[in-house]
């Protein structure tokens, strides 16, 4: 693999010699991925279909556990701490994830999807606090204006990327270190997707966030490093900026320029 | 326009195509008024000779003897009495069967959906299909072995229970399964993202999300079991007497309307009885139409 960056120091997530595969025989979705993250800044995971990006996404919250034939090597690293030794409840609660189709709960108010986590995990606070952690995480997704009259209504009324917001106020509510966007914009319109890449840069200050894009203008745009993965390979990983202009690796520029994806 | 006109002739058989259409939508009216007339007529024959017993008294007094129900044909009033027993009975029967028919029909479905096409799963669901097809007096039959003669010694609404729980349970089972694979797996992810527990995912997303699906199909068990009578005639046996003691014999409507039925002097009360049961049965399944439609 080629890097283009110089080591980043204190990193909120390393992933050491990664190996995913689905199941025994099969061979791996992902290969042999070691990299760093920086903290509060927006890596971008790019590559065609099939490439395992989703995959190494999944890994970093253990979500990909839900297969249950998976087979895992190596280790992933939350603050120095081996994530497959936490258990996936506390992980995931450290490391929040937004999906690629808005998927509020369909039986729930807005008010109740954004504290759905302490909700459904039994954690009991305070109404007031409850209030605050709520406005706060509206507000910070730039949803609060908008909904702050329905809080009570059901949050599948919203429009597409309205319910996106709620589901990114809903991954932000827990205060999570990382926040893991699977494809977040693939399903809403340039103009949502616009306000949910504002919104991500916006966040990045409090968080860490790791997406997955199948838009390479969309990395360009909003990340500060990318990886281009190819056919569960770790192509290139690096400074956004520097691998648009001048890719390491041929197979990154053919990908970028067109030539396949 | 310089294009060359078409000037293939059409041949006109619009007149023929017209006759077609409207001898096909005649057949269509007529096979299905053939379709709906059994269910007016029984309506409205029950509704004929059944609405002069149903008063006060019917829902409020046990079944009357068979001397007072004489006196009261002869002189050619209104028999006195009413069905009490039976609609406790029944409420008590399909109730015992509810309780313990719906926990383990939604968890067994609950566990097809998680193990989806393993062989046990595959083996479970053929038996529960398999099951849908018991007679439903050979229930009776097994539920007078095993609780009649083995648990109860004796005739009891418990029994009753017990074969209506076994003809519940497929029903149940299916609709959870049917209901829980309806719901989209990204609520199971958006919940487990979360760091929520799996059984709380099921237990607070999913049912909640698939409430619908899941009532409708209790309700349509329920309505389905509501009629039996075979099953209870061997297990619950029927009583004059109001009884809310599962271990004891316990009547139900249909029972009361068999009653009627072999009873010369009661036959009246056997088509108000039947009006009552068929009213039950039609509003469960009502409401559980108009929830499908919210669905």
């Amino acid at each position: 693999m080629n890097k283009n960056i110089d080591i980043i120091d204190s990193p909120v997530l390393k992933i050491d010699k990664l190996h995913i595969a689905y199941n025994k025989t099969d061979k791996y979705a992902v290969k042999d991925v070691n990299v760093t993250v920086k903290k509060n800044a927006i890596t971008a995971i790019m590559g065609p279909s099939g490439c395992g990006k989703s995959t190494l996404l999944r890994a970093i919250n253990r979500m990909h556990e839900l297969y249950p034939a998976i087979q895992t090597e190596g280790g992933i690293y939350l603050n120095e701490e081996n994530i497959m030794k936490m258990s996936p409840i506390h992980l995931r609660r450290k490391i929040g994830m937004v999906f690629q189709r808005p998927n509020p709960f369909p039986t729930m108010s807005i008010y109740d999807n954004v504290i759905a986590g302490y909700k459904l995990n039994g954690i009991r606070i305070k109404k007031s606090e409850k209030d605050k952690i709520v406005e706060e995480a509206l507000r910070s997704v730039a949803l609060w204006d908008e909904v702050k009259d329905s809080l009570h209504k059901k949050g599948t009324f919203l429009s597409g990327g309205q319910q996106q917001r709620l589901c990114i106020a809903r991954a932000i509510a827990f205060k999570p270190d990382v926040i893991l966007l699977d494809e977040p914009t693939s399903a809403l319109d340039p103009i949502a997707t616009s306000k949910v890449e504002d919104l991500l840069v916006k966040l990045k200050k409090d968080y860490t966030i790791v997406m997955v894009t199948h838009n390479m203008a969309q990395a360009a745009r909003i990340s500060e490093y990318s990886m281009f993965m190819y056919l569960g390979d770790l192509v290139e990983y690096g400074k956004t900026k520097m691998m648009f202009t001048n890719p390491r690796d041929k197979r990154t520029e053919e990908y970028l320029t067109g030539k396949f994806g | 326009m310089g294009v060359k006109q078409n000037t293939i002739e059409l041949k006109d058989n619009s007149a023929y195509r017209r006759l077609k259409d409207k001898l096909f939508l005649w057949a269509v009216i007529v096979v299905s008024l053939i379709t709906i007339s059994p269910i007016v007529l029984i309506i409205g024959k029950l509704a004929w000779k059944g609405f002069r017993q149903i008063n006060f008294s019917f829902f409020t007094e046990v079944t009357p003897s068979t001397y007072d129900a004489m006196i009261a044909v002869s002189n050619n009033e209104v028999i006195p009495g009413g069905i009490v027993n039976g609609i406790t009975g029944t409420l008590l029967i399909v109730g015992v069967a509810s309780l313990m028919a719906i926990p383990i029909g939604i968890l067994i479905g609950l566990f097809l959906f998680e193990n989806g096409q393993k062989p046990y799963a595959n083996l479970i669901r053929n038996l529960s299909d398999i099951l849908q097809g018991v007679p439903s007096i050979v229930l009776g039959l097994i539920a007078y072995l095993w609780v009649v003669k083995g648990i109860t010694h004796g005739y009891s609404a418990f029994a009753g229970s017990v074969a209506l729980t076994i003809m519940m349970l497929p029903l149940i089972i299916r609709a959870t399964e049917e209901t829980m694979k309806m719901i989209p797996g990204s609520l199971k992810e958006a919940g487990m993202a979360l760091g929520v527990p799996y059984y709380k995912v099921i237990l607070r997303v999913l049912i909640p999300s698939g409430f619908s699906g899941l009532m409708t199909g209790i309700l349509l068990s329920i309505s389905r079991i509501l009629g039996e009578t075979a099953p209870l005639l061997l297990t619950a046996l029927g009583n004059p007497m109001i009884n809310w003691d599962a271990t004891a014999p316990t009547s139900a409507v249909p029972l009361l309307i068999w009653d009627f039925y072999n009873d010369p002097n009661m036959v009246d009360l056997i088509w108000s009885s039947s009006l009552f049961l068929m009213g039950f049965v039609l509003t469960l399944n009502i409401i559980s139409k108009r929830i499908i439609a919210k669905r």
